[in-house]
């Protein structure tokens, strides 16, 4: 037998398992990964989003199909089939570039291929999103502001902008709940996130309940902290207007 | 370029896939219904006692990745000694976790009926109080009314948020081939190694599920038109010039 699986065994159980037999800071740092992967996956998201909801609200039909494209296809395909032709297909893709130019290999980063993916997919879901939003702007709205002579861009962004996300944000806001949970997706193509981490950790101590539970608790804590946040922005964005009361 | 060999020797593995993908979303779904219809009344009761174990129920699957809760019911409940002793005195029931079909099964119910739970839970507290106290006034018991009143409705109007679930359902079972089980998504991962054509493999197996989805989307379309006819927008009569 191994000294520490010794050293394991005969510790207190008591003891051990508010340190969860020494793989907090591991965890610690699989929970800083899932939350750079959210968080930076949520600014592509937005990103392709707004193109996304432009495109298809543009009078242009070479914006309008590819737009109505990728949302109809990404929403329609699941994300961990998604994932993996990215992961997978990015490296052959990348490999074919390197061989053509005469570069050296290069490995694709599960990081950046996690972000790529989950930005892409939920894209097509913000893109939806912000489609709904901008249409329910009333368009006088939009005319006043032209004929109070404000330049496109002034209507946009002191116009049609702050209402919109007005309209947008209950939508984002669930957005934003179903893309933090397709984060532990990541750890099907080896990201050391905190799902994949507590695998390892639950296999090594053979306590694997323990390690899942703990990752149950980090998703939940991660739910109820963007519930409150959510709540505050949509309190704040909705100032003037008035609720219809039963 | 196209590896054709990846279609014509793995078309069997991708059907026999298909068939499982199909029959965990459905099975999952009758299950989840079934579940959620009670807990769903439940969930709207003003008593706190009977609501809240509801509420921490489906928050609790609400909040966490489906993943995780499969995982933690696959290689999870196996930690567990008692657990350990069911299995080797072959308890029927507490044999379902050591397989992971039956742990998919359950996980992907329970997960569901979360969701299904609070998709009718708002359509109970939206009905409108009009038809309650019509109810009411025609005598109805309490279990009467919710039969013949209210459960109806609620289904009904909930059917276009069901619809988005039966949806991300038959998406999400495709986290069934990490405990294992060759489904759809396990045949393409079986055969993306088999061939190293991750394109091929995944773009196959893609647009079978974009195939089920949009007959899916069509199928609800036509429901929502037969059952949700008494809420559509009232068309403008046009008259023939």
């Amino acid at each position: 037998m191994f000294p520490t699986a010794a050293l394991l065994a005969t510790r207190p159980e008591r003891a051990a398992i508010p340190m969860l037999y020494g793989y907090l800071p591991s965890l610690l740092d699989g929970a800083w990964v899932t939350l750079r992967i959210a968080v930076f996956s949520l600014l592509l998201a937005l990103v392709l989003g707004l193109i996304g909801a432009s495109s298809r609200l543009s009078p242009n039909r070479l914006l309008r199909l590819p737009a109505t494209a990728y949302t109809t296809i990404v929403r329609g395909i699941p994300d961990l089939v998604m994932m993996l032709l990215i992961f997978y297909g990015g490296q052959v893709g990348i490999n074919v570039i390197t061989d053509a130019l005469g570069l050296e290999y290069v490995d694709v980063n599960p990081f950046v291929a996690g972000v790529v993916t989950l930005g892409f997919i939920f894209g097509a879901y913000f893109t939806e999103t912000f489609r709904g939003a901008f249409m329910a702007v009333p368009a006088g709205q939009l005319e006043a502001g032209r004929a109070y002579g404000m330049s496109r861009w002034q209507v946009f962004s002191r116009i049609l902008f702050p209402q919109m996300l007005r309209h947008a944000l209950p939508g984002l806001g669930n957005n934003w709940q179903v893309m933090q949970k397709s984060t532990a997706l990541v750890s099907i193509i080896g990201l050391s996130d905190i799902t994949w981490l507590a695998d390892q950790a639950g296999r090594t101590t053979h306590e694997p309940f323990l390690f899942y539970a703990v990752v149950c608790v980090f998703y939940l804590a991660l739910t109820a902290l963007s519930g409150l946040v959510f709540n505050w922005l949509e309190r704040r964005y909705s100032v003037g207007v008035r609720r219809a009361s039963a | 370029m196209i590896e054709w060999s990846l279609f014509t020797e793995s078309w069997p593995a991708y059907a026999s896939g298909l068939w499982l993908t199909l029959q965990l979303t459905a099975l999952a779904l009758i299950a989840g219904l079934v579940l959620a219809i009670p807990l769903a009344v439940l969930r709207v009761s003003p008593n706190r006692w009977v609501s809240g174990p509801v509420w921490a129920y489906s928050y609790f699957f609400r909040g966490t990745p489906m993943l995780v809760q499969l995982l933690l019911m696959y290689y999870g409940l196996g930690q567990f000694e008692w657990i350990q002793g069911q299995w080797d005195a072959g308890s029927r029931f507490w044999l379902i976790f050591r397989d992971p079909y039956g742990c998919a099964l359950v996980t992907f119910a329970l997960n569901t009926g979360a969701y299904t739970t609070e998709i009718l839970a708002g359509a109970l507290r939206a009905m409108p109080h009009g038809e309650i106290e019509a109810a009411r006034a025609c005598g109805m018991s309490r279990f009467t009314m919710l039969r013949r009143i209210l459960l109806p409705g609620a289904l009904r109007r909930a059917l276009p948020a069901y619809s988005n679930e039966i949806i991300f359902m038959l998406h999400g079972t495709s986290i069934a081939s990490t405990v294992t089980l060759i489904d759809l998504t396990g045949a393409a991962r079986n055969a993306y190694s088999q061939f190293f054509a991750p394109f091929e493999a995944f773009i196959f197996a893609g647009l079978i599920y974009l195939a089920i989805t949009f007959a899916l989307v069509g199928l609800f379309r036509i429901a929502e038109r037969r059952w949700l006819a008494h809420l559509q927008p009232r068309k403008p009569l046009r008259k023939a010039a």
